[in-house]
């Protein structure tokens, strides 16, 4: 008797969440559902690159710089490739490692901020110290030394993005779980003799995502960004790997013929940045709204 | 307007009249109804208080009365005449001048109110100057005589401090002149005394009574406290989910309310449990020194004992150093030398130090249930948690003792897969008394557990403490600033002042005269529903600073 | 002691640290260059002397806390050391190579920044003021495309614009329009400055010239972080007119211009200086790629080639350089928040 109740509560339950999250969505503006819509198409050319691709990534033709045709949609590079193939793999390899990037950057600055801000004192001091250290050279420009120092490989980008990206992860992550961390339920649960994993996973963590969640998007941008403009400055993305920074540069001088081709990766490049800002913009404030709502 | 009413308002011809109004606010993307049709009347040098709980509308009404809604609000129905102007069909500009010249306000957290880049003089004449009413020299001249009226220390000075360079009641006191500076035939009044403690609050409501009828000022007194709007109105208004209940001039609507609903809001002050001196005691405090990193002292020599199966209310003002108490007997804060023993054994000083079953014996609820709940965990997993975590309850069992805590803080099965932004704060607040039941406790800290809930509310849970003290011989530490609570529930009082125990004893002897001087004062400072409260209090002190004086 | 001149003088104190371990940071770049650096530098022909001539030159035989100390003495004095592309013929101390350029890139930063910072803060307060309006949508959603646009994209764009002004009429694509259509859109075209779009300068260019050959760089620049700033402002704006005294001096029947001016603007400074100064520095960053896509001369360009060309001492000179801006800027901005708070101003 009990438990049907149970189970029927339980199912009540899940359905009101469910139909939350489809309210909100129904309720989304054009410019979230747009931004999704891109952004799904995005991740299915990354990840289906070789069997959408006309041609081969690195794949050389006979004409440098072939104009717009049959044979080759957008035309061909100062090498002879096929830029709408370059295009296509571009966006698995420029994601892709922005991706691992935010990814890594996010594992680093959200533990070392959450453990900050629960602890606090020395290992506080020490991390927050040392991150307004290293946020006092602005990123691109660290970047560029490192690089000078240790060269321009996938390896060294990734790693030099990632330690540099964290830092404002932890900013973040520390500032959001301060808020919470002196919220009185997680003193109920320090009180209750609950250790740190716990109250790290299960009453600080919870609470902080739908922030981080949304900063994931805005730092996935701003990575994203960077290794661009690196790669666009000749000290990213190496290649002859497909990328749409590089490949800006590269067929940089059409512009001056009054060819949009170079336009391509960049805009790309845009595209992608903008339907994340679009979503994340959206998402923060559905979230907000949900916080109102009480 | 009743008619049985109407042999007091001779004071003065009709200065506001209020006609079926309806404001409503936005959230949760659309409109929700805040003021359902509310009319209300006012005459010149006439104080009317405006009651009720939380959601009850009366800020809203407060503020509609000077022609303004909050942003995210707006008026969207009735008629407002004041000195019959009609308030919402005039152009904005004009109702701005008649701000702050004939209607003023004053705000519920003047420390929030004032701004903190100007002086506190140069805000107070700031209306005066700007709707040219006089120059500034005469503006600044009759602030400091307003000043004096009301009673702020070095009133020729004090206006050229900061807002942040004044205590919170003086600052009161100032925006009470600010709001004078026009002399405005209407002022409204949004909880002025709030956020203060009960000592600095007497001087406070003294200080607007005396210059409100000073200077025949009308008033809306905006309040949650029943024995303060009887000070102050000469007629209150109960409001309820944005309507009204009843009105009534004051003495009429204190000796006989006519309402069911206002009779529960009378009620409540009269809850008293007689006291029962214990056998043993529990808890033993003895001769604790508290501080903060690098701070001055918090507690000082404290000493108090807590007997098994009775509540210790432990009273104080903010500073008292009754919260740090709590943060010293949990283990959060090491004390910096004295001891404490429970059931027998010496506590170890801090949270680490402490064994799981003596964590599982002391169990505390806060005073905010909004913030001591996470919102992220379902009201199962909240009181499941503590089963599984002391006692290694599982599966069934666990379920079923989680089912028999419901039961015994009155409240359905059904809430188990809610979260806490689905309930209301005194389901909240049961919640959080099931999460310490549920360890099994012998002694549960109570910050405050009453103070952010309404009056109503506060009555079932104070009883549902008390039955569950009755029922499993748990003991209470009760930290309140609420004299009424005290009397509700305690058996033994513990009276501290700047973190020093003052009295401590059965509840009788506290409350009976003669007093020691710090609770004379505290006791005497607590507002009654007798009208003539403040009046009389007045008198007393000025007779005792006069006896003193000679 | 003054509150204030405590709390400027302890902000001066931090930021000198600051800037002393950033130096010990952009120094150990070349403690941190690995061994068979020099070999690649001077190529597969290096003999074993030129290469331990070059490793004495870079100074890695010494202790490198004597050379730490040595290479701050001579940055105090202005020597940056000398290029690692000068050891053939004659040596080109790294001084001279960036003089001329940081002059260049200053010169497009403060052009920027008097474009940008006042545009940005009229629009952030004008959507603050009108939020929810059209016109602040508009603008939310303009400025949110524009933030998410890589500089390089701008920059292209914009270029491309200028050269369609000449080109516009003769592509397949103009000439499939109608002809009144087509015609139309080079005149509006045409209304567009022929900006160049290379920034060729020289030391002898004449001023205004350089205002004018700067001009498609710093409106890409504009472009790009007024979207920033304009936010930033108008979030911080909000947040002040949200604040209790505000709504009390509505209460108090004050114009909404008293309450902008005399209410909200005091207190308005620190956040509005922070978001400038936070924007400048980003300004910073946008300067590198705008130059290397305009061909500008400025310090920004020469970082980049130096990193292809791994010129070690002329990037240490130059991070060094961005990353004193960069804490200059956070510095003027926290000690304009100090001076303009009235909690420090006067103390209790």
């Amino acid at each position: 008797m009990t438990s049907t109740e149970h189970v029927v509560a339980v199912s009540r339950q899940r359905r009101t969440r469910a139909s939350r999250v489809k309210t909100a969505l129904k309720k989304a503006p054009f410019s979230a559902w747009f931004g999704i819509v891109v952004i799904l198409g995005y991740v299915f050319v990354a990840l289906l690159a070789p069997w959408i691709a006309p041609y081969g990534e690195t794949q050389v033709f006979t004409e440098a710089f072939a104009p717009w045709s049959q044979e080759f949609i957008v035309g061909t590079d100062q090498l002879g490739r096929d830029v709408l193939t370059r295009l296509i793999y571009g966006a698995r390899n420029t994601i892709g490692i922005a991706f691992a990037t935010t990814l890594l950057s996010f594992a680093v600055g959200v533990t070392l901020g959450l453990l900050a801000a629960m602890y606090r004192g020395w290992l506080d001091q020490i991390l927050s110290r040392a991150v307004d250290v290293l946020m006092s050279i602005p990123s691109l420009i660290f970047a560029l030394m490192l690089l000078s120092i240790f060269g321009s490989s996938v390896t060294s980008l990734i790693l030099i993005i990632a330690l540099l990206d964290s830092t404002r992860v932890f900013r973040l992550a520390r500032a959001v779980g301060l808020n919470v961390a002196v919220m009185e339920y997680v003193e109920a649960a320090q009180l209750r003799g609950e250790g740190p994993r716990w109250i790290l996973t299960k009453e600080i963590l919870p609470n902080v995502l739908p922030p981080l969640i949304a900063e994931f998007g805005l730092r996935f941008c701003f990575v994203f960004l960077t290794i661009a403009a690196l790669s666009f400055l000749g000290v990213g993305i190496q290649p002859p790997t497909a990328d749409w920074g590089s490949m800006v540069r590269e067929n940089a001088t059409l512009i001056t013929y009054g060819d949009i081709t170079p336009l391509l990766p960049a805009g790309a490049i845009a595209l992608l940045t903008v339907s994340v800002n679009f979503v994340v913009d959206w998402f923060l404030h559905a979230t907000s709204g949900l916080r109102d709502e009480k | 307007m009743k008619s049985k009413n109407s042999g007091q308002r001779e004071k003065g011809t009709k200065l506001l009249s209020v006609r079926n109004l309806h404001v409503e606010g936005f959230s949760d993307e659309r409109w929700h109804p805040i003021v359902r049709g509310v009319d209300l009347s006012l005459k010149r040098g006439e104080v009317l208080g405006l009651i009720g709980e939380s959601g009850a509308g009366k800020s809203t009404i407060g503020l509609a009365a000077m022609g303004y809604a909050k942003p995210g609000c707006r008026i969207t129905q009735g008629s407002i005449l004041f000195d019959g102007i009609d308030l919402l069909a005039m152009a904005e500009t004009a109702r701005r001048r008649l701000r702050g010249s004939r209607i003023a306000y004053v705000a519920q957290s003047a420390a929030a109110s004032f701004n903190p880049a100007h002086r506190l003089l140069d805000q107070t004449v700031e209306t005066v100057v700007a709707h040219g009413i006089a120059s500034r020299e005469a503006a600044n001249r009759d602030a400091m005589k307003l000043y004096r009226r009301l009673h702020l220390p070095d009133p020729d000075t004090i206006g050229f401090r900061y807002p942040h360079q004044v205590s919170g009641g003086q600052l009161q006191r100032a925006m009470t002149a600010m709001a004078m500076a026009c002399r405005p035939d209407l002022i409204v009044f949004d909880e002025p005394t709030t956020a203060l403690d009960v000592t600095t609050q007497v001087e406070v409501l003294a200080s607007i009574r005396k210059i409100v009828e000073e200077f025949n000022t009308a008033a809306i007194y905006v309040t949650h406290d029943l024995a303060v709007v009887a000070q102050m109105a000469n007629r209150i208004m109960v409001l309820r989910h944005g309507r009204t209940v009843e009105e009534a001039e004051t003495r009429q609507m204190l000796a006989a309310p006519a309402e069911d609903y206002t009779r529960t809001l009378w009620a409540v002050r009269k809850l008293a449990k007689p006291e029962v001196p214990a056998a043993d005691h529990l808890l033993t405090i003895d001769n604790i020194t508290a501080a903060y990193a690098g701070k001055v002292k918090v507690l000082q020599d404290v000493s108090i004992k807590v007997p098994r199966g009775r509540t210790v209310a432990v009273v104080g003002e903010s500073g008292s150093g009754k919260s740090t108490l709590a943060r010293v007997i949990t283990g959060l804060l090491p004390p910096v030398s004295g001891s404490i023993s429970f059931a027998g054994h010496r506590l170890p000083r801090t949270l680490k130090e402490r064994p799981k079953d003596i964590l599982r014996r002391i169990q505390m609820i806060y005073q905010m249930p909004d913030n001591a709940l996470n919102p992220r965990q379902t009201v199962e997993e909240v009181i499941s948690r503590p089963l599984e975590f002391y006692l290694g309850l599982k599966g069934a069992a666990c379920d079923r003792r989680v089912g028999e805590l419901m039961h015994m803080i009155e409240m359905d099965e059904n809430f188990l897969d809610r979260l806490p932004g689905e309930l209301s704060g005194g389901q909240k607040q049961r919640i959080c008394i099931a999460r310490a039941l549920a360890a099994n406790p012998e002694l549960i800290i109570c910050d405050e557990v009453t103070s952010a809930l309404d009056q109503i509310v506060q009555e079932e849970i104070l009883k549902l403490l008390m039955r569950l003290q009755q029922e499993f011989g748990v003991s209470y530490i009760f930290i309140t600033h609420d004299i009424a609570t005290v009397r509700a529930i305690a058996d033994e009082v513990v009276v501290m002042h700047q973190g020093k125990v003052v009295e401590q004893g059965l509840k009788t002897e506290i409350l009976t005269p003669p007093h020691a001087p710090y609770t004379e004062l505290l006791l005497s400072s607590v507002p009654e529903m007798d009208p003539d409260w403040l009046t009389k209090l007045l008198e007393t002190r000025e007779r005792k600073r006069v006896g003193a004086a000679n | 002691m003054n509150p204030v001149v405590r709390t400027v003088l302890q902000r001066l104190g931090l930021g000198l640290i600051t800037l002393f371990i950033v130096t010990i940071i952009i120094f150990s770049a070349i403690a941190m260059l690995p061994g068979d650096f020099a070999k690649a530098m001077l190529g597969q022909s290096a003999t074993p002397e030129t290469v331990a001539a070059f490793q004495r030159e870079i100074g890695i035989d010494r202790p490198p806390v004597e050379r730490y100390f040595a290479w701050v003495g001579q940055i105090v004095q202005g020597d940056f050391g000398s290029s690692f592309a000068s050891r053939t013929g004659y040596r080109r101390t790294v001084a001279e190579i960036i003089a001329p350029r940081l002059y260049n890139t200053m010169f497009l930063a403060v052009m920027t920044a008097l474009i940008a910072v006042p545009l940005a803060l009229g629009l952030g307060i004008l959507a603050a003021l009108y939020r929810n309006s059209w016109f602040d949508r508009v603008v939310n959603t303009v400025t949110l495309t524009t933030i998410s646009f890589p500089e390089f994209f701008v920059a292209y764009m914009l270029a491309y614009l200028i050269i369609s002004r000449d080109t516009f009429i003769g592509t397949e694509f103009a000439q499939s329009l109608p002809e009144w259509l087509a015609a139309s859109i080079n005149w509006v075209l045409n209304l567009v400055p022929k900006f160049p779009t290379l920034a060729n300068i020289s030391d002898q260019t004449p001023f205004w010239e350089h205002v004018w050959r700067a001009a498609l760089p710093s409106i890409t620049l504009t472009l790009v972080i007024v979207a920033h700033m304009m936010r930033m402002t108008r979030t911080a704006i909000i947040n002040m007119l949200a604040s209790p005294y505000i709504d009390m001096a509505r209460l108090k029947g004050m114009s909404p211009m008293t309450i902008v001016l005399r209410h909200a603007l005091p207190n308005a400074w620190a956040p509005i200086v922070t978001v400038i100064a936070f924007n400048l520095a980003y300004l910073i960053v946008g300067v590198v790629v705008v130059e290397v896509v305009f061909v500008y001369p400025g310090i920004g360009q020469l970082m980049v080639d130096a990193v292809k060309s791994r010129d070690v001492p002329v990037v240490q000179a130059c991070a060094l350089i961005f990353a004193a801006t960069y804490i200059l800027l956070n510095l003027t901005a926290d000690i304009i928040s100090i001076a303009t708070n009235p909690r420090l101003l006067h103390p209790r």
